[in-house]
């Protein structure tokens, strides 16, 4: 009886392997918020510091400054030109993978992954290696006159080809996951391909596909390196933002640079809140498509 | 969200639509990274008297970055009517090369088509606290260097080949001695920026280095954008006469049409108003008069490439080029 008792105060108390002590909980809370603030929070408020040193109307005229807006409108072309196409593409490539069986297949993911391992400075290169004077169709272009690096065309697809993966790579899981069940139960009740797509599929992978195109998006509009390869730097014509925020620096315009910046986190800023906002207000749906 | 940015782009066209329509005529210029100022004040001033001299409405578009990485661009195709770089070499490579002018061209224009020159001189913080006077006070134990790489930057070979006709030149020196003192420098360098503005904002704003090699124009301009207390300009005994040229880019310009407005443009470049805009910013205009109004471009003993290494084509194959001495001398990371 007496070593009964001995043993079990001895013993710890049994607990769930989940549930944690609650000092270890405060202090991997504490941790991860230091790092965030140290990290992402401080960095981010000394850019809007910067910006606003000498008061709101110096940051707004570095804005509607000509080469400014000009290099505004660059990114939006290059990010409402490459983010669609992505979408289109990933929605087809993850269909592909997911839902048919061929030869090649996990080539085909592989390849899809390659933007990820190549360095950006690479993926420009390759369309200057391809479309440059020296490149295979350089002199046919000139020709013909036709821009593609140097010029807005250049400048799209090597955005293009470092967020390639962004849509693909957050489907592909997805889909894999769902199966194809749902799918053949439509097929044969007798929907088209483009009806099961719509009435079954798309709802399916709607989360999925909006978190692809936020990531997409955000990339696209920041990607600095490939663009820089491509762009030839011409003021008011070729820089896109991130390429303007560096330019002004070099210019020794730190108030206008850390500006520009500030819009670029603000656009930024302005994606996520969206993802907030929609994942707030259909949490009840998102919930149930997390459950398949 | 899409379109939102649907609304935001269609509203930007339509402004940077307006904005274009204004313009008949425009040239490229890709120059070499430290002219931003320069060629903003040139292309006001020379806008308004084209203007008036021919009715047209000028814009001159402009590209700045590392005078070598320049170069490549214009070969790869960036569609520049006028280059003004930062050494022959860097245009001799566009007509060899990319095929795209006359190799002839540094004739065409008077001073080997030079109008302004410059040199290399050193930056130091306030008070000059390494009492830094000349280059063999570069290499006492424990002092920083900051200067480009001279792969990327003309500024950057400019300071490699002062530095090189320096140590050939004093009494008692020789090639050998030239390239121990250079291998020894380098040493002294922690990090090598593709660019001259690059290694500017390395020195002066993230405060890296005791001592910035640099450009003339380049230390001027950091005096004047970083605050006259921060830094001294300290001239050494002798450096080198660097000569950036100005051409027009034959092919491009005839396919734009443009061949006329673009060599008025670099001719204007040797005018008196011209002049007298690079020498307000730190260039050495070649109008001996100007030159002589603006005192603090300091007179000192300046080699040429010429004299020193035989020309930009020689200095370029045996120091520069992959296997030169500089690949033999230089070990990233110092030490």
């Amino acid at each position: 009886m007496t070593d009964a008792t001995m043993t079990e105060f001895a013993l710890p108390r049994p607990r769930a392997a989940t549930a944690d002590h609650p000092v270890a909980r405060a202090l991997l809370t504490a941790t991860a918020m230091f790092f965030i603030a140290l990290f992402l929070l401080l960095p981010l408020i000394t850019v809007f510091a910067q910006a606003l040193k000498n008061g709101v109307s110096t940051a707004l005229a570095a804005i509607v400054e000509p080469d400014a807006l000009s290099a505004v409108k660059m990114t939006l072309i290059a990010a409402g030109i490459a983010v669609p196409l992505n979408v289109v593409f990933g929605l087809a490539a993850s269909w592909a993978i997911s839902k048919f069986d061929f030869r090649g297949k996990s080539f085909l993911i592989t390849l899809i992954d390659l933007p990820f391992s190549v360095s950006p400075v690479i993926s420009g290169l390759v369309y200057v290696l391809l479309f440059g004077m020296m490149g295979w169709f350089g002199p046919w272009l000139r020709e013909h006159d036709i821009k593609i690096i140097f010029a807005i065309p250049g400048i799209v697809l090597a955005t293009m080809f470092v967020t390639f993966p962004f849509v693909a790579r957050e489907l592909i899981p997805l889909m894999s996951d769902q199966g194809r069940d749902e799918e053949e139960a439509a097929t044969s009740l007798g929907a088209s391909g483009l009806q099961t797509f719509r009435r079954v599929t798309l709802p399916n992978i709607k989360w999925g596909l909006l978190y692809g195109v936020l990531l997409c998006n955000a990339r696209a509009m920041g990607e600095f390196g490939a663009v820089s390869v491509v762009s030839g730097h011409i003021r008011g014509q070729t820089n896109t933002m991130p390429l303007h925020i560096e330019v002004l620096y070099n210019d020794y315009q730190f108030v206008a640079a850390f500006a520009v910046a500030s819009l670029l986190a603000l656009l930024a800023l302005v994606t996520l809140t969206v993802k907030t906002f929609l994942e707030w207000h259909y949490a009840d749906e998102i919930a149930a498509v997390h459950k398949h | 969200m899409r379109t939102l940015s649907a609304c935001l782009l269609g509203a930007v066209a339509v402004l940077a639509a307006g904005v274009a329509s204004a313009a008949d005529v425009t040239l490229l210029n890709v120059s070499y990274d430290p002219t931003r100022e320069l060629y903003k004040a040139i292309n006001t001033a020379f806008s308004a008297q084209w203007k008036t001299k021919t009715g047209d409405n000028l814009t001159v578009n402009m590209s700045h970055g590392g005078s070598g990485k320049q170069a490549r661009a214009v070969i790869d195709g960036l569609d520049a009517d006028v280059v003004t770089l930062a050494l022959a070499y860097d245009i001799d490579s566009i007509a060899k090369i990319g095929h795209l002018m006359d190799a002839g061209w540094q004739k065409r224009l008077p001073d080997n088509s030079t109008p302004y020159t410059s040199t290399i001189v050193f930056l130091v913080r306030k008070g000059n606290p390494w009492k830094i006077h000349d280059w063999s006070d570069l290499i006492k134990p424990g002092i920083q260097i900051v200067v480009p790489n001279p792969k990327t930057s003309g500024g950057a070979r400019w300071a490699y080949l002062a530095a090189w006709a320096y140590a050939e030149k004093k009494p008692g020196g020789s090639a050998d001695k030239a390239k121990a003192y250079v291998a020894e420098l380098y040493k002294h360098v922690p990090v090598l920026d593709t660019g001259a503005r690059g290694s500017t904002t390395t020195f002066g704003e993230r405060g890296i280095g005791d001592v910035l090699i640099c450009w003339e124009n380049e230390a001027y301009l950091a005096l004047d954008e970083m605050g006259r207390d921060k830094f001294d300009i300290i001239y050494p005994t002798v450096s080198i006469l660097a000569e950036p040229p100005v051409a027009v880019v034959d092919k491009n310009a005839d396919k734009h049409k443009t061949r006329k407005v673009a060599e008025a443009y670099l001719q204007f470049l040797y005018s008196k108003e011209a002049q007298e805009i690079e020498a307000k910013n730190h260039y050495r205009p070649r109008d001996a008069q100007i030159l002589a109004s603006h005192p603090e471009l300091k007179k000192l003993p300046l080699y040429s490439v010429d004299e020193v290494f035989g020309g930009w084509q020689k200095a370029q194959a045996t120091h520069f080029a992959d296997g030169g001495v500089f690949d033999h001398i230089y070990k990233p990371g110092g030490k």
